[in-house]
């Protein structure tokens, strides 16, 4: 298992979209790391040829009859949007 | 029996009333809304309230139908139509449910009424109700003493009389440690037994849909109806569904228990063990078998939670980008900076710290050692179960370590607030049914009593065994029937109107 030495909150919340601030930056990287020493455990267990776990009562090819049926409205699925306009969700420009 | 004694009702009781016509629907949300509203500014356990559409179902519900007329509190993590569904974030705080979760929609269909959101930590990550971004929830045992979470809303408002009943979401004890530390009955089904959708996802391999009640049989009744395959949620289980409450009654003579030797450790409260002791005791005398029995790598379950859990959680809590749904941060000069202050600025620290963690241990280079790694070791624990239920019914233990600690107390060291799960994540990893119902009571330095919770497990769609056990337990001793006393209504208080109802 890779070390807990090389984790960066910096570079991690990049990767994950959000923001930090450098005070949580600060404090995230001491307590994260006290989490991480403490899943490091994990490496003293053998698990050789031991499968990875799925379902506990497995289902395989889950199907639904395709076919059409009513469903959310434009209209609803627009009523929760921060900003819209004409049927459409709006967001930051992403083109020059 | 005066209209201000219906909240105090078990469910069963209720519909015994109803379908005699000794009460109305009607009467009871009313009743409810003025219990709520002289108890709650104490409790704070609802975001929202939809009383007017309440009333309105109570008018046409038929009371014959399997929960006609009884109205049921619902976690702020699942979705019920044109109500808020915040999950205590606030990302989602001006948020609708555009359509009803399965369990929701099978629930109206059986005649009940949900009514009202409890509280719940943020995204239901954490083990005292106090990450959520909306409002503290307190103890109705002890208002200084945290409800137990994620699901502590639910379990505060039936502790208090506030519901006669509420459902909650458990992913790593969610269920069973807020009924535990509140003194009510919590069931986390097997997983696959109640579909999930509709439930707003933490990690998908553990959540399950559960009821909090009064009693084990309201827990039967509650399950029999949520259960059943879902066309909607393709990891739910096309089982046939039993009568769990009419198969309640149990004679226990014969039937084998087990206590894990891992589960008595140092670190359990001297009271609690003294409880749960005390509770094995009891099983005996009731006739029932109790042996020791090991799950040895129990020891590593609390880290193979947290490595699963927040993995599944920061690619679920993806979808939180300010688009289509949800807080969006203002004046945005480009499209990452749109994401990256939405998210920012909508989420709370513990969800930040949880989403930091899981993106780390699924990043590249990283995901054989830590997400890889934690899969193989649970199906090591899920070995384990399926060992120890080759010679038990069903494994008996604490359901935390403790009772309920003080608000604040582990506020700052999230690893002290990750072990308040200790003894329940396990049953999320291996797929297993479990309960928590009341055993005892601790006593605060300050002299408060301080419910314990007594956690039953059972094999994967073993519940109506470990309901049979929980119910002779149950029916033999007066835990459930024990009232917190720290609540004092407020006297005179007139209760708002639904419109009005804003926590």
């Amino acid at each position: 298992m890779s070390s807990p030495s090389d984790f960066d909150v910096a570079y991690i919340a990049k990767l994950a979209r959000l923001n930090l601030t450098a005070e949580e930056t600060r404090l995230f990287q001491a307590q994260l790391k006290n989490v991480l020493t403490y899943v490091d455990k994990l490496r003293e267990v053998d698990v050789t040829n031991v499968e990875s776990a799925a379902h506990e009562l497995a289902r395989f090819n889950v199907f639904r009859e395709d076919k059409a049926r009513d469903w959310f409205t434009p209209e609803e699925a627009l009523s929760n949007a921060p900003r819209q306009a004409n049927g459409l969700f709006v967001v930051t420009k992403v083109v020059e | 029996m005066t209209k201000t004694d219906l909240p105090a009702l078990t469910v069963a009781d209720l519909q015994t009333l109803l379908r005699r016509r000794e009460a109305s629907p009607r009467e009871v949300i009313e009743a409810l809304h003025e219990r709520i509203a002289t108890v709650d500014p104490q409790i704070g356990a609802y975001l929202s309230l939809d009383l007017e559409a309440a009333l309105k179902d109570a008018e046409t519900v038929d009371v014959d139908l399997p929960l006609g007329g009884v109205p049921i509190a619902i976690k702020d993590a699942i979705s019920v139509k044109n109500q808020p569904c915040t999950c205590g974030s606030k990302i989602l705080r001006n948020y609708r449910a555009i359509y009803d979760a399965t369990t929701i929609r099978k629930l109206k269909a059986a005649g009940a009424i949900p009514f009202g959101k409890t509280n719940m930590d943020e995204f239901a990550m954490g083990s005292s109700t106090e990450n959520s971004s909306a409002r503290v929830t307190r103890n109705p045992w002890d208002l200084e003493r945290i409800p137990g979470g994620s699901s502590g809303g639910s379990a505060a408002a039936v502790a208090a009389d506030e519901a006669i009943c509420a459902l909650g979401s458990d992913t790593g004890g969610s269920i069973r440690q807020p009924a535990s530390v509140s003194g009510v009955v919590g069931l986390k089904p097997t997983y696959g037994r109640v579909s999930r959708f509709g439930l707003v996802a933490f990690a998908s391999s553990l959540d399950q849909i559960g009821p909090l009640t009064k009693t084990v049989r309201d827990a039967a009744l509650l399950l029999g109806v949520m259960a059943g395959v879902d066309p909607q949620d393709p990891t739910c289980l096309d089982e046939p569904v039993p009568d769990y409450a009419d198969g309640l009654d149990c004679d226990l003579r014969g039937v084998r228990l087990g206590l894990p030797k891992e589960y008595m450790i140092e670190g359990v409260d001297a009271q609690v063990k003294a409880a749960v002791e005390s509770a094995l005791s009891h099983f005996q005398s009731l006739g029932a078998d109790v042996v020791e029995v090991s799950l040895p790598h129990s020891e590593y379950a609390i880290d193979v939670y947290y490595v699963i859990a927040t993995a599944e959680a920061s690619t679920n809590l993806a979808r939180f980008d300010g688009v289509r749904y949800g807080y969006r941060a203002e004046k945005t000069n480009s499209l990452l900076e749109h994401y990256e202050r939405t998210r920012e600025e909508g989420f709370g620290a513990e969800v930040k710290r949880r989403i930091i963690l899981g993106t780390y241990m699924l990043s590249s280079g990283y995901y054989d050692a830590y997400y890889l790694r934690a899969q193989k070791v649970r199906t090591l624990i899920r070995k384990d179960f399926a060992a120890a239920f080759e010679k038990v019914d069903a494994l008996i233990s604490p359901t935390s370590p403790t009772a309920a600690f003080k608000i604040g107390e582990r506020a700052e060291d999230p690893l002290q607030m990750y072990l308040a799960d200790i003894f329940t994540n396990a049953a999320n990893l291996a797929g297993i049914c479990g309960i928590s119902l009341p055993c005892g009571f601790a006593k605060s330095a300050e002299g408060s009593k301080l419910p314990i919770g007594l956690q039953i497990l059972g094999k994967a769609l073993d519940e109506a065994r470990i309901f049979q056990v929980a119910h002779a337990y149950e029916q033999s001793t007066d835990w459930h029937i024990q009232r917190p006393s720290a609540i004092e209504p407020v006297r005179n208080a007139q209760p708002s109107k639904a419109s009005e109802f804003q926590p």
